[in-house]
């Protein structure tokens, strides 16, 4: 990084520091922490979506679609995350490339599963065989997010179809006496006032989400985790700035790096709150009304 | 979402049909060295990329590095993730079940324990070992008398004799011998040394017959000239056992 860097065995105290701090691996290392928050920016609206299509869904009056969503939401919440985590990225990997081996090889004699071994034809690799390793990254952090989305988005569900019950019932009724539809009622009352219900189990999950994504080195993806253990484990002289066992150090940062976007989350969360409640026929919403007149 | 898995299905496919010579992916763990690290420059480096390295380019291919996890390294072979393991991988029954394995390119690891100076060598025998999960070491531990203490990454084993969780490590001298010059007399080799597993080779698909052949046969070649042995005396100096 620094032109003074060439000998670091050499250099003073501050010097040695501020190559130490700026080698390769560090870059990485400070790198993964926007990797982290990419994934929560991309994963926290597929959640949402995956967790409203699932309340609708637990609500439908269509008895397959409502089972559907039952099983869904029950399923992946009563599985360890950890299992959907390594289940969801093997099994679609795999899925993708059987359907793509039925589609380009259909002349393909052998087995596809040969002992332990998972072998499509060549055309049927995915990403193919001579993908970019950006290509690859891309498809990993892809893998991750959909099964982050599907976790999540479960726990999202059972959040919103709470929230949709939680409306209150004389909202529903008065919108039936102006002879909306159900649809209609849904669209225009419940729809817009469930949020207030649903902001404090949003924000636990989204709490949790946060504190899931070291889950994300399972999934191949080396993420703020991975390199602290790396970087603070003891270095020898093989290495270019050998130092002793510094793991402790690099978990305070991390530790503060989470309790920092776990914090701002928490500030973003409340403000949220408060723009919902006003003029919900709710405490908050009374508190706000008294506070105003 | 979908549009992105079309992209990168396009992505992929137009990269297949351009070039006409596959990229033969390797897998590696990338914390252990000197057999295999990521160097301060977010590069691998060690004794097996140098020799995967000059063994991809007597063979023609083109390879490209991957690092993954030790305890799924076996699963993402199987899976299809990468085509081959060079990662100081012992040559081990257990695991010629599930993957085939080359020759092997280095003998025998002689393994050692280590401990803080003036660590009785009784522990061996009562005491609490540290060692990698899945591995040879772990293995051995388990079948002795000792309590075996397991972490996922070699670093932690050492971590854990420093702080006086187990009372020594067990794990390849060679890896462990940096530590000891280099810790001013606090950490040192107590017991024997023993020889677990046929040494360690690459690992491949067991329906990968070709890959193996190929590699199988460059392994012969590059212990025939020499070449395998100055790779072994560069990164495990004069000492080491040689072919």
């Amino acid at each position: 990084m620094f032109a003074f860097c060439v000998e670091p065995d050499l250099l003073p105290q501050w010097q040695w520091f501020a190559c130490y701090l700026t080698s390769g691996t560090h870059l990485a290392f400070y790198w993964s922490f926007l990797v982290v928050m990419l994934l929560l920016v991309v994963v926290a609206p597929l959640a949402l979506g995956m967790g409203m299509l699932g309340a609708l869904a637990v609500r439908s009056r269509f008895f397959p679609l409502s089972w559907l969503g039952k099983g869904y939401v029950n399923v992946v919440r009563g599985v360890p995350d950890i299992v959907f985590f390594l289940f969801v990225p093997i099994a679609l990997g795999q899925g993708i490339e059987y359907v793509l081996h039925q589609i380009n090889c259909p002349d393909w004699d052998q087995p596809i599963r040969q002992g332990n071994d998972f072998i499509v034809c060549r055309e049927a690799r995915f990403p193919g065989v001579n993908a970019s390793a950006w290509a690859r990254n891309v498809y990993a952090f892809g893998m991750a997010a959909i099964a982050f989305a599907l976790v999540f988005g479960a726990f999202v569900a059972n959040t919103l179809h709470g929230a949709m019950q939680a409306v209150p019932r004389a909202q529903i009724e008065t919108a039936e006496a102006y002879g909306m539809t159900r649809g209609q009622s849904f669209r225009r009352v419940v729809l817009p006032q469930m949020w207030v219900y649903a902001i404090p189990g949003l924000s636990n999950i989204w709490q949790i989400l946060i504190k899931a994504t070291p889950l994300l080195f399972l999934l191949g993806i080396q993420d703020a985790v991975f390199w602290a253990r790396e970087l603070g484990g003891a270095k020898t002289s093989l290495y270019t700035y050998p130092h002793p066992d510094w793991r402790v150090w690099y978990f305070l940062v991390l530790l503060v790096f989470y309790l920092f976007l776990t914090w701002i989350s928490e500030r973003a969360f409340g403000r949220l709150s408060d723009g919902l409640s006003r003029g919900q026929a709710t405490a908050a919403g009374e508190r706000q009304r008294r506070a105003a007149a | 979402m979908k549009k992105l898995v079309l992209t990168l299905a396009a992505l992929a496919f137009s990269a297949g049909t351009v070039l006409a010579q596959d990229v033969v992916r390797m897998g590696t763990e990338g914390a252990y060295p000197p057999f295999n690290f990521i160097n301060d420059n977010n590069e691998l480096e060690g004794f097996e990329i140098d020799l995967g390295n000059a063994m991809c380019e007597r063979a023609g291919l083109t390879c490209e590095w991957v690092i993954n996890d030790w305890d799924t390294i076996i699963p993402n072979l199987v899976a299809g993730n990468y085509d081959t393991i060079m990662a100081g991988m012992s040559i081990t029954e257990a695991r010629a079940e599930v993957i085939s394995f080359t020759q092997n390119y280095k003998y025998g690891d002689p393994s050692s324990f280590m401990a803080l100076a003036g660590t009785d060598e009784s522990v061996i025998e009562s005491g609490v070992i540290a060692a990698q999960s899945n591995t040879v070491q772990a293995g051995l531990v388990a079948e002795s008398d000792a309590s075996l203490l397991e972490y996922p990454t070699p670093d932690e084993t050492i971590a854990a004799v420093r702080g006086g969780e187990a009372d020594a490590v067990l794990a390849d001298r060679a890896f462990l011998a940096p530590f000891v010059e280099e810790s001013g007399g606090e950490l040192v080799f107590i017991g024997d040394q023993v020889t677990p597993g046929d040494g360690i080779g690459m690992g491949v698909r067991q329906s990968d017959n070709e890959l193996r052949e190929t590699f199988d046969a460059i392994i012969a070649e590059m212990k025939q000239d020499g070449s395998l042995n100055e790779l072994l005396i560069q990164w495990f100096g004069e000492d080491t056992p040689t072919f």
